[in-house]
């Protein structure tokens, strides 16, 4: 297996598919001639041609409603936002077109595609480049959407979400894209809907997605070292939810910790702890604890903004309370 | 000199108070005697500007512009008795517009408008009775009752909707113009919105890409005047709303609404320019809805006499039957028992969609997704 970068995987996913199936295209600020603001659609321009890999302008509610017209007419929209924090401005074609329209047409018209980027907290860019959204499209009934947490899994969702028949939120993370993975070459899908034991454990369940995955992880190390034997638990797939692999694992071990780096309130990790308390009220030998993001816009300074992120200090405190081993 | 409106030609009751104004614009018309065209001397018909229409033709075009108007009427008469709920926008007066620019279309082009949607969608030729059935939210309705009022489609139609945010079909429109362009295949979009949706900012994003890839679309602005109470003036600096493209170097041309002949001329221009090539251009619909925004609203912030100035003088189904009796194709006795016959054909509509069923309560979980994922929560078609 040949090892590349979170991007590079995004991008031979967005290949695979768009070699496949004429249908699909990749349309979006600097996508094209300017080869990704994050390099994701590098050398696809080249690849595929000016009518498939399109420039736009500044304009995302635009080019958010153009893609789920052009999804109903029957093309295959892979639709990037520089990141999420912009998506807000294309929030009424996300929310009030492509995840109803299948439902308020009886069936007539559907979105088949992809809305993708960047979200999560970037660094310093302060409060508004620093958002986790997930949590706002997970609540909605017609979507489904998809976080990968390296490289591998990078590949493989993203093409199984171009290859979904229903709009699919694809929240990539910028911290992530350098990230270097081992990465199956050729054709690779991971279906959607199924989470992913990241690492096995005994003492309790770490459940965590996108760049958290990977702070869980360096959690459990530490955790190991104090005897403490984590299991890591990755969803990838945030709605549809694997709730069967979570409760499995906390009917295991016995503890839980959710880790997310959006905001408390409402958030994935409110969401997967009421599942654990209605489904696993029984296996629990402590309380679930929530991990996430401080209730604070992001701030800039260096410290500030470490202090606003969830850290692997805190996910291991966590765990050592929930263990009593604090 | 007041004339006095024919009796017969004024088709909403409430205007027939007032002296209708003369003017009509029917000097231009010329009955097929006078045409130049030879092939069109054998056949019936009307010239107008050059462009010919036989009988038949305007036969069809005043049956639905009529049936609209009495589908409207007894829809209104529906949601008093509360058999339709929710919001309920009706298109009386503007029926002009929705048949011209079908008239002008290829069934294969695309069309989408916003809520006030029924006179489009029937022009379009989808079924009266599926239409009727959704605004009673019977299981029948054409989008099995689960849009209502607003939310009309039909995809053999090519008909998007039917979309209840404002300007919110405007960018979908020219995603459909996008995969024409993409696929080539020559359909042109037809992107309605009303006076009150061009303020909206996904407009003008519209306007840009549309003009920046010559996408083939016409976007249509119904400018009905109010945009829900907010009149024009109040809402618009720039009024003449044709001309909001001029930044994006969208042409855009001015036409009379009222006028079944004209939209379809203007429009048909229109048309064959997105197909052409040369990209998007603007058409700006001159009409007047006679009743207010939508059901609950009695339409306090017009006067009564702007009111039945359009109805009595300007109405664009008495004046397509005066043309026609002008031309000889038709009499005062035929139109009155057209009428007869479309408001039977109404109620039978009506009938035959109320009878149907209320929709099963299992299509509630349908239609949602089309690949259900039936291991991960949500669970499909459960609760919790």
């Amino acid at each position: 297996m040949a090892k590349i970068t979170y991007r590079e995987a995004l991008n031979q996913a967005m290949c695979q598919e768009m070699e496949r199936d004429d249908r699909v295209f990749l349309m979006g600020e600097e996508v094209a001639q300017y080869n990704g603001a994050y390099k994701v659609s590098q050398g696809m321009l080249d690849k595929f041609g000016p009518r498939r890999v399109i420039d736009t302008p500044i304009t995302e509610l635009g080019f958010a409603g153009l893609g789920v017209g052009a999804a109903m007419a029957g093309l295959r929209p892979v639709i990037e936002f520089m990141t999420w924090n912009f998506a807000i401005l294309a929030a009424d074609q996300i929310v009030n077109a492509a995840a109803k329209m299948k439902y308020m047409t009886g069936g007539q018209y559907d979105c088949p595609m992809v809305f993708r980027g960047a979200g999560g907290a970037a660094a310093r860019v302060s409060s508004q480049h620093s958002q986790a959204f997930e949590n706002w499209y997970a609540n909605i009934p017609g979507l489904k959407v998809v976080m990968p947490s390296n490289p591998a899994d990078a590949k493989g969702l993203l093409a199984a979400s171009i290859r979904d028949n229903d709009t699919v939120i694809f929240i990539e993370n910028e911290i992530n894209y350098g990230d270097v993975g081992e990465v199956p070459e050729g054709e690779y899908i991971i279906p959607l809907g199924k989470a992913e034991i990241k690492r096995v454990g005994k003492d309790i369940t770490l459940i965590a997605h996108s760049r958290m995955t990977g702070y869980a992880l360096m959690a459990a190390e530490e955790l190991a070292k104090m005897g403490i034997d984590a299991e890591v638990v990755d969803p990838r797939t945030i709605r549809p939810l694997d709730e069967a692999t979570i409760l499995a694992s906390v009917a295991k071990t016995n503890r839980a910790v959710v880790i997310e780096e959006g905001w408390r309130f409402a958030g994935i990790g409110a969401e997967i702890s009421a599942r654990i308390m209605e489904k696993a009220f029984d296996d629990l030998d402590a309380p679930v604890v929530r991990v996430t993001g401080k209730d604070v816009p992001m701030p800039y300074a260096a410290n500030l903004e470490r202090h606003a992120l969830p850290s692997v200090a805190e996910i291991v405190e966590a765990a050592r309370v929930t263990c009593n081993r604090a | 000199m007041k004339k006095e409106p024919l009796a017969f030609l004024v088709v909403e009751s409430q205007a027939h108070r007032h002296s209708s104004h003369p003017s009509l614009g029917i000097g231009d018309v010329m009955t097929t005697k006078k045409s130049t065209d030879k092939n069109q001397d054998k056949q019936a018909g009307i010239t107008q500007e050059g462009r010919f229409y036989s009988a038949d033709r305007l036969h069809a075009m005043h049956d639905m512009m009529l049936f609209i108007r009495r589908f409207e009427e007894k829809a209104g008469q529906m949601y008093g008795l509360k058999k339709i709920g929710g919001f309920c926008h009706l298109c009386n007066g503007q029926e002009a517009v929705c048949v011209g620019m079908e008239e002008a279309s290829e069934p294969t082009d695309y069309m989408m408008t916003s809520y006030r949607d029924h006179g489009h969608i029937l022009a379009r030729g989808s079924d009266a009775t599926a239409i009727m059935a959704e605004l009673l939210g019977r299981a029948g309705g054409i989008v099995g009752g689960k849009g209502g009022s607003m939310h009309m489609f039909d995809v053999t139609k090519n008909f998007a909707g039917g979309n209840g945010i404002v300007g919110e079909q405007v960018p979908i429109g020219i995603g459909f113009a996008f995969a024409s362009q993409y696929r080539d295949d020559k359909r042109v979009s037809i992107t309605i919105m009303g006076d009150g949706g061009v303020n909206q900012g996904a407009v003008y994003e519209s306007f840009n890409m549309a003009a920046l890839w010559k996408l083939p679309v016409v976007f249509v602005i119904e400018n009905n005047q109010y945009a829900m109470g907010t009149s024009l003036s109040r809402a618009s600096a720039e009024t003449h709303l044709y001309k909001r493209g001029i930044s994006f170097k969208v042409p855009g041309i001015q036409v009379d609404g009222m006028d079944v002949l004209e939209v379809e001329r203007k429009m048909a221009e229109a048309i064959e320019h997105a197909r052409s090539g040369q990209g998007p251009i603007i058409v700006e619909m001159m009409t007047y809805r006679y009743r207010g925004h939508s059901m609950s609203d009695p339409a306090t912030y017009r006067t009564r006499d702007e009111v039945d100035e359009w109805r009595t003088g300007r109405d664009p189904i008495a004046r397509l039957q005066l043309q026609m009796i002008a031309a000889g194709l038709a009499t005062e006795e035929e139109f009155k028992q057209k009428d007869k016959d479309i408001k039977k054909e109404v109620n039978d509509v009506a009938k035959a969609a109320e009878a149907q069923p209320e929709p099963d309560l299992s299509v509630m979980w349908d239609d949602i997704l089309n690949d259900e994922i039936p291991n991960a929560y949500p669970y499909p078609r459960q609760v919790g």
